[in-house]
């Protein structure tokens, strides 16, 4: 694991790791965006949270939120049932990202705080502010490539309009 | 049938000749009935769900939330009964409990200092004698003739309800056995708040409250068990409804006590080929409850719902925010008697409900698109005549929409139209 040699001598994340993580984040949210959605599921390791959970309920430490996957086939599932199953009016997000800090390194997991907006525009030319909040993660290296082991999405509203099928 | 309604409801006050089985599309966006609304059914003889009692514990305890549209402080008083009062100072109007939750040992508007009791007793007006003997309150300003509005208040099996009535019957009464027996059911052992949220939709409420009655629209709307082979077929259900009408449950029954095998793809209908579940214990229950009910959906007229899918249960309240805006307001709960194994079931199942919920996410969207169907065509109206057209207490199979039937009559009955 890359644990002990992603810090320097006064606990600085190394360089490389921390470009490794933001391209991450950066490149996951691009996916999303993108319609690439068939990929977001290969952004988690295999056994992996998956959570939206508003941010009065997250601090309460409550166990559901509005979204709870907790394994890749979850998220695929998801996936899947989006495809072909649900439905409702065609949308896409414009994922805004900011202020990524890495917050700490236990083990070679290295927990990951970014803020995000998603604006939302429907078929018809509707936009808005879908969510906003910040992304809570936790970021393990498997085969040299970063991977979330952990994705909280702390949503600052604990209201969702309409539904939430694309994932944040 | 055919359009007898010749002029507005609101002018004429009278329904359609064609009963129930008929509403006019006038009725999800016109601001008088909005407004009408408010008085007879909000304010009228019903009470409404405004919270759980587990959620103020202690004396003090308060939650801020709505009845209707009217915002109301729910509230432990300090000898540890529930008191629920309307959120507005007597003196200007203004909201006095701002914070959606807290706790407090006297109620005290911010804008004037009028403050008061728990029970919403007016106590002390600031500078009521004025200053140096100027101004202040006339003489026989009395503070006993100027509290808070509190409202009855009664709880049953944890849940707190409200209502504005005097009339109205005991709550008991008004639920009536047969749907307190399924409260009972779902919630009486003792109820744990895993999860609250919120669903915001383009509709008026009464759109969403339809839906939920609605058993026919699930297996065609609602396409996630279908295409990932999960109806189970060999389940029996129906419909029942409280003696007015105005209540109802929706249920299911597995007929056997193998629901462990039912889930084996082989003996599933497939509807469309090649989609299994690539993380199945995402549908992975356990059998519950003795009676064998596998799915139980009750409306408590006019808003409220108690939900049990599976192992997934819920209360969900949808308060209307103007003619063409609804908030559904969920509260997602485990149980006192819960194991771990059957917490993360229940943790699992949430994916199925909710705003994001891979099953019945379409209830979020649907209304609003009836919504903006129906919007230029005040004249016109909706058909109601599955399963007849009369309010007939129960039936068999869940092809029926008397449910919602029993929602316009008790609908009827509250407007006077």
């Amino acid at each position: 694991m890359h644990g002990n040699l992603t810090m320097d001598g006064a606990g600085n994340i190394a360089v490389d790791v921390r470009q490794q993580i933001e391209d991450l984040i950066v490149d996951y949210a691009h996916a999303v965006d993108d319609d690439r959605l068939e990929e977001w599921p290969e952004f988690f390791t295999d056994v992996c949270a998956y959570r939206i959970i508003d941010r009065h309920s997250h601090a309460k430490g409550r166990v559901i939120g509005i979204v709870e996957c907790s394994s890749k086939g979850m998220l695929q599932d998801r996936i899947l049932a989006l495809r072909e199953a649900n439905v409702y009016e065609p949308h896409v997000y414009r994922h805004l990202l900011s202020g990524t800090r890495i917050t700490g390194e236990e083990g070679g997991v290295y927990t990951v705080e970014t803020s995000y907006a998603v604006i939302r525009t429907m078929q018809e030319g509707d936009m808005s502010v879908f969510s906003a909040g910040k992304y809570v993660d936790e970021v393990v290296f498997e085969g040299g490539r970063p991977l979330f082991r952990s994705r909280i999405v702390v949503c600052d509203s604990n209201r969702i309009h309409t539904l939430i099928v694309i994932p944040i | 049938m055919g359009f007898a309604m010749a002029t507005s409801i609101k002018e004429t006050t009278t329904w359609p000749n064609d009963g129930v089985s008929r509403v006019p599309y006038q009725i999800y966006t016109d601001p008088e009935i909005y407004a009408a609304e408010q008085e007879k059914i909000f304010r009228g003889p019903i009470w409404s769900f405004v919270g759980i009692e587990r959620e103020i514990p202690e004396p003090g305890d308060y939650q801020t939330t709505y009845i209707g549209d009217t915002p109301v402080i729910v509230l432990r008083d300090l000898e540890g009964e529930v008191q629920v009062i309307v959120n507005r100072c007597a003196h200007r109007g203004n909201l006095v409990c701002i914070a959606k939750e807290g706790k407090a040992t006297e109620l005290t508007c911010v804008y004037h200092n009028w403050r008061y009791d728990l029970q919403g007793n007016l106590k002390s007006v600031a500078f009521g004698k004025g200053i140096g003997k100027k101004g202040g309150m006339p003489d026989d300003f009395d503070t006993a003739e100027h509290g808070m509005q509190r409202l009855r208040t009664d709880t049953f099996c944890g849940l707190i309800f409200a209502t504005f009535s005097d009339d109205v019957a005991p709550l008991p009464e008004f639920l009536g056995d047969e749907m307190r027996e399924n409260i009972e059911r779902v919630l009486g052992r003792g109820m744990v708040l895993l999860g609250t949220y919120s669903q915001y939709m383009p509709n008026n409420w009464k759109l969403y409250m339809e839906n939920v009655r609605d058993s026919y629209h699930a297996s065609i709307l609602h396409m996630f068990q279908a295409t990932f082979r999960i109806n189970r077929l060999s389940m029996k259900g129906g419909i029942k409804l409280s003696p007015d009408g105005w209540h109802h449950i929706s249920y299911s029954i597995a007929e056997t006590d193998k629901e462990e095998e039912q889930y084996d793809s082989k003996k599933l209908r497939a509807v469309k080929d090649g989609y299994t579940l690539a993380d199945p214990t995402l549908v992975k229950g356990w059998r519950e409850f003795d009676c064998g009910t596998t799915l139980a959906i009750q409306s408590i007229y006019p808003n409220f719902v108690v939900q049990q899918i599976s192992n997934s249960l819920a209360l969900r309240l949808c308060l209307p925010k103007g003619p063409e805006e609804c908030e559904l307001l969920w509260w997602v709960l485990g149980t006192d008697e819960d194991t771990d194994e059957q917490r993360n079931i229940r943790i699992k199942q949430s994916n199925m409900i909710g705003p994001g919920g891979v099953i019945s996410m379409e209830d979020g969207v649907v209304g609003g698109w009836v919504q903006r169907g129906t919007k230029r065509d005040q004249d016109k109206m909706t058909i109601v005549e599955m399963g007849g057209r009369d309010v007939a207490p129960s039936a068999e199979g869940r092809a029926t929409e008397v449910s919602i039937r029993g929602f316009w009559k008790g609908y009827r009955e509250c407007m006077g139209i």
